[in-house]
C-alpha cells in the first residue's frame, strides 16, 4: 500500500473546480497570444478584443480534458521508458535554471557556467534517486539568446537520463524540439519516445503570456509533452488563502490545457506548478515553506481527481548555504512530495528561492529522496507469518539470533534504505578517526567521487555531430563564433 | 577439478550456504582432497573475502554472519578427517569471551566469535553478565591464550579492568592476553586498564587476536 497525504475532501475538490470554472469564465484568462485567442474563439470562448481577455466556457475545458493522455513515459537515451507520468508514480529531478551555484570552498554563490551546469548533470547522472536531470543552471558563458537550448545541448550530450528542460522564447523551442529530433532520430520518433519535457509558465494571476501559450501550442503540436508550471503567489499574485490560490491555479491548469489540446488533441501535458506563499515580512517567495507544500499537495489533489499527470517544485530550500534549514525544508517538502504521489518532483539542489545551484546539496538531497521513497514501499508484507517463524528450534534467546537467519540475509535490503557515506551512522571514534567530517564536508567528498567516476554516455558518433553542428550554427547566428570546449567531446 | 571445487567452496562461504559448505566439503573427502587444503585454499578465500568487502563498506551484518556460519560448518565436516590423518587445521589459539558482569549486550561479541571460530581460533562463549572469576576459571580450564571480553555502557566496562587486575594479580599476563570491545570502547581506556589489544569491529578484532598470538602474518 503506497501511503498517501491527503489535504481536501471531495467535496471542498468539488468546489475548487466549481469556482476554477466560473473563473475561467469571469473575469476569464488574459491571453496574451494571437493564435491561442483564435483557437478559443473558434472553439466557442468570448473574446474581449481590446483586453484579450477570454471568457472560456466549461464544455470547451471538458473536452480538452476528455482528449489529454492519463498517462505518458518519458524516455533515456537507450529508449527505456524510465519516468511516468501518471497514476501516483513518484519522480524526483535537479531544480531547473539557477543563475548561480554555490562554491564550496569559498561559500560564494557563482554566476554559472558550461562548468558549473556539467558538474551538476554529472553528479546527478550518478545518483539513482533522480530518474530526470533538469536543465539546472543557465550558462552565462553562451549568448543570451542560445542559452535555453545550450542547456538542453549540454544534458543530451553528457546525459542519458529523460531531461525536464524549457524554452526561453517562442523561436527557441522549436529549436529545442529539432534537437531532440536529431538525436531522436526524426520528429516522428522524438514524438514517439519523448526524451525531454518543457516546463511552460502562466504568469500570475490568470494570464497566459504571449509566450507561454505559444510555447504550449508548439509542444502539442510536436507531440512533446508540456508541463503547465502555475506559479499563484498566495496574498501577493493571488488570494491570500490555500484554497484561494489552488482554485486560481487550478483555472490556470485549466486554461493552459485547453488551449494546448485545441492546437493538438491528445498532445500529452502535465498539471504542474511552483505555487507558493508571499513572505509578508521579506517580502520573498519561501519555497520550503511548509504552506508551498501544502498548496503542491492540494492542487495534486485537484489533478489527481481529473486523471491528469503531476508535477510541482518541492525539495529546495530558501536557505544561502547547505546548512541545517536547508536539510530540514528541502527533506520536509521532499516527503510531502512524495506522500502527494506527484509524479515529478524538481527542485533538489536548489537554495536561495530556487536561484542557486549546488552539488553538495544534491548528493544530500538525494538521502532525503531515498527516505521518501523508502517512506513509498510502504510497510510490507515479506514473510508469510508476521513473526512466528523467525522463532525456531534454533533460538536461544540470545541477541544476535537473527543476524544468523538466512532470511534476514535475504530481506534486510528490502526493508532498509543502506543510505550514502553522506549519512554518518559511525560511532563517535570512528567518526572522529573519519576526521569529525560534518554533512557538508561528506558531501564535498561524495561530489569529488562522483565526478573521478563521471563516464559520459556513448553518442551515436553521426547524431552527436549533428546535434554539435545544430548548437554551433545556432551560436553563430546569435554572432558568436564558437562554443565554450567541451571535455570528452572532438568536434568533427 | 579441484581449481573449480575451491571456487565453489569460496562463493558458497561468500552466500553465507551452510548447506551447499557442507555438501561441497563431504565432496572433497570422497575426492581425497587434502582437508587442510581444502579450507585453506577453498572455504578461507571466502571468508577473507567476504571480510574485505565488510571493510570496505560493501557487505553487510548478515553477509558477514551467514559467512561465518557457513565457515563453522564446512569445517565441522572436515576437522574429524584432518584428525583421521594425524593433523589438524593449525588451530590459531583458543579464546575466551564474555560480556562483563552487569552487561547484556552481547551482538558484537557474538559476532566476534564467528570470525575468530571462522577464522581458525577455538572460541568458548561463556555469553553474557560474567564475573571476573567466571571468566578467569575458563580460561585456566581451557588453557586459553585469549580472553575477549565486551561491554556496551560505560557503567560496565570497569569491570574490564577488574578481570585484567585480577589477571594480574595471579601472575597470569602476559601468558594470557587480554583483548576488549565495546561501544564505549577507545584506545586511551585500553591504554588505561593495560589491555593487550582492541578492535571496532568483528573483522579488525580477528587481526587482533592473530597478533597477540604471533601469527599477524595468517
Amino acid at each position: 500500500m503506497q501511503p498517501k497525504l491527503l489535504l481536501l475532501d471531495d467535496n471542498l475538490i468539488a468546489r475548487i473546480l466549481d469556482e476554477a470554472y466560473q473563473l475561467l469564465l469571469k473575469p476569464g484568462i488574459k491571453v496574451n497570444n494571437d493564435e491561442a485567442r483564435e483557437l478559443l474563439a473558434a472553439a466557442g470562448a468570448q473574446i474581449d478584443p481590446e483586453t484579450n481577455v477570454a471568457h472560456i466556457p466549461e464544455q470547451i475545458v471538458r473536452k480538452a480534458l476528455a482528449t489529454a493522455p492519463r498517462e505518458f513515459y518519458l524516455y533515456d537515451l537507450d529508449g527505456n521508458p524510465t519516468v511516468k507520468y501518471g497514476g501516483d508514480a513518484v519522480h524526483f529531478d535537479p531544480g531547473s535554471s539557477g543563475i548561480a551555484m554555490l562554491n564550496p570552498e569559498t561559500l560564494e554563490h557563482e554566476t554559472t557556467e558550461t562548468a558549473h551546469l556539467l558538474k551538476l548533470i554529472k553528479v546527478a547522472e550518478q545518483l539513482p534517486q533522480y530518474d530526470a536531470q533538469s536543465t539546472a543552471v543557465v550558462c552565462h558563458d553562451v549568448p543570451q539568446t542560445i542559452q535555453d537550448s545550450y542547456r538542453l545541448y549540454l544534458a543530451l550530450m553528457y546525459s542519458k537520463k529523460p531531461i525536464v528542460t524549457g524554452a526561453f522564447t517562442n523561436k527557441t523551442v522549436i529549436e529545442m524540439i529539432d534537437m531532440l529530433s536529431i538525436l531522436a532520430g526524426g520528429k516522428e520518433a522524438a514524438r514517439e519516445k519523448p526524451r525531454a519535457i518543457f516546463d511552460v509558465c502562466p504568469a500570475p494571476p490568470l494570464i497566459w503570456s504571449n509566450f507561454g501559450a505559444g510555447n504550449l501550442i508548439e509542444l502539442a503540436r510536436a507531440g512533446i509533452p508540456a508541463e503547465i508550471v502555475s506559479v499563484p503567489l498566495s496574498g501577493a499574485a493571488a488570494p491570500v488563502t490555500m484554497l484561494g490560490t489552488v482554485t486560481q491555479h487550478t483555472a490556470e491548469c485549466l486554461a493552459g490545457i485547453t488551449i494546448h489540446q485545441l492546437a493538438k488533441a491528445g498532445s500529452p501535458v502535465v498539471w504542474g506548478g511552483a505555487a507558493c506563499i508571499f513572505d509578508m515580512k521579506k517580502g520573498a517567495t519561501p519555497m520550503g515553506s511548509v504552506e508551498t507544500a501544502m498548496l503542491d499537495c492540494s492542487y495534486a489533489q485537484v489533478a489527481k481527481s481529473l486523471g491528469m499527470p503531476t508535477h510541482a517544485y518541492l525539495g529546495s530550500s530558501d536557505s544561502k548555504l547547505v546548512d541545517a534549514q536547508a536539510g530540514l525544508e528541502s527533506g520536509v517538502t521532499a516527503m510531502i512530495g512524495a506522500l502527494s504521489g506527484i509524479n515529478m518532483i524538481s527542485g533538489s539542489g536548489m537554495l536561495d528561492f530556487l536561484s542557486c545551484h549546488s552539488a553538495e546539496k544534491l548528493v544530500i538531497d538525494a538521502e532525503g529522496i531515498a527516505m521518501a521513497q523508502r517512506m513509498l514501499e510502504g510497510v510490507k508484507v515479506l514473510t508469510e507469518t508476521l513473526a512466528t517463524e523467525f522463532y525456531d528450534k534454533n533460538i536461544n534467546f540470545k541477541g544476535g539470533d537473527f543476524l544468523k537467519q538466512r532470511v534476514t540475509m535475504n530481506l534486510f535490503r528490502k526493508e532498509q534504505h543502506m543510505p550514502s557515506n553522506v549519512i554518518d551512522r559511525d560511532s563517535m571514534r570512528d567518526w572522529k578517526k573519519a576526521g569529525s567530517l560534518d554533512t557538508f564536508e561528506r558531501a564535498k567528498i561524495m561530489v569529488t567521487n562522483l565526478l573521478a567516476s563521471y563516464k559520459r554516455p556513448e553518442l551515436d558518433p553521426s547524431k552527436e555531430q549533428l546535434l554539435h553542428a545544430f548548437m554551433l550554427d545556432l551560436c553563430k547566428k546569435a554572432g558568436v563564433e564558437s562554443l565554450p570546449v567541451l571535455e570528452e567531446f572532438e568536434p568533427a | 577439478m579441484s581449481e573449480e571445487l575451491y571456487k565453489q567452496m569460496a562463493q558458497c562461504i561468500i552466500e553465507g550456504e551452510s548447506e551447499v559448505a557442507i555438501e561441497l566439503a563431504k565432496k572433497s573427502i570422497e575426492l581425497n582432497m587434502h582437508p587442510l587444503e581444502t579450507i585453506t585454499k577453498g572455504f578461507v578465500v571466502g571468508v577473507n573475502y567476504i571480510g574485505d568487502q565488510f571493510g570496505a563498506g560493501e557487505a553487510f551484518l548478515p553477509e558477514l554472519v551467514m559467512a561465518g556460519e557457513a565457515m563453522k560448518a564446512a569445517v565441522a565436516v572436515l576437522e574429524p578427517e584432518l584428525l583421521k590423518l594425524g593433523e589438524a587445521r593449525e588451530m590459531m589459539g583458543r579464546v575466551v569471551l564474555a560480556t562483563v558482569e552487569g552487561d547484556i549486550h552481547e551482538i558484537g561479541k557474538t559476532l566476534v566469535g564467528t570470525m575468530l571460530s571462522a577464522s581458525g581460533f577455538e572460541v568458548v562463549d561463556l555469553g553474557v553478565d560474567q564475573s571476573a572469576e567466571k571468566i578467569i576459571g575458563k580460561a585456566l580450564e581451557i588453557d586459553a591464550h585469549i580472553i575477549g571480553m565486551s561491554a556496551l555502557l560505560t557503567t560496565t566496562m570497569v569491570r574490564q579492568r577488574e578481570v585484567i587486575e585480577e589477571l594480574d594479580k595471579e601472575g597470569l599476563r602476559p601468558r594470557i592476553k587480554v583483548m576488549v570491545g565495546g561501544a564505549p570502547i577507545t584506545r586511551a581506556w585500553v591504554e588505561k586498564i593495560k589491555a593487550d589489544g582492541y578492535s571496532e569491529d568483528a573483522v579488525g578484532a580477528v587481526k587482533i587476536a592473530k597478533e597477540l598470538v604471533g601469527k599477524a602474518d595468517q
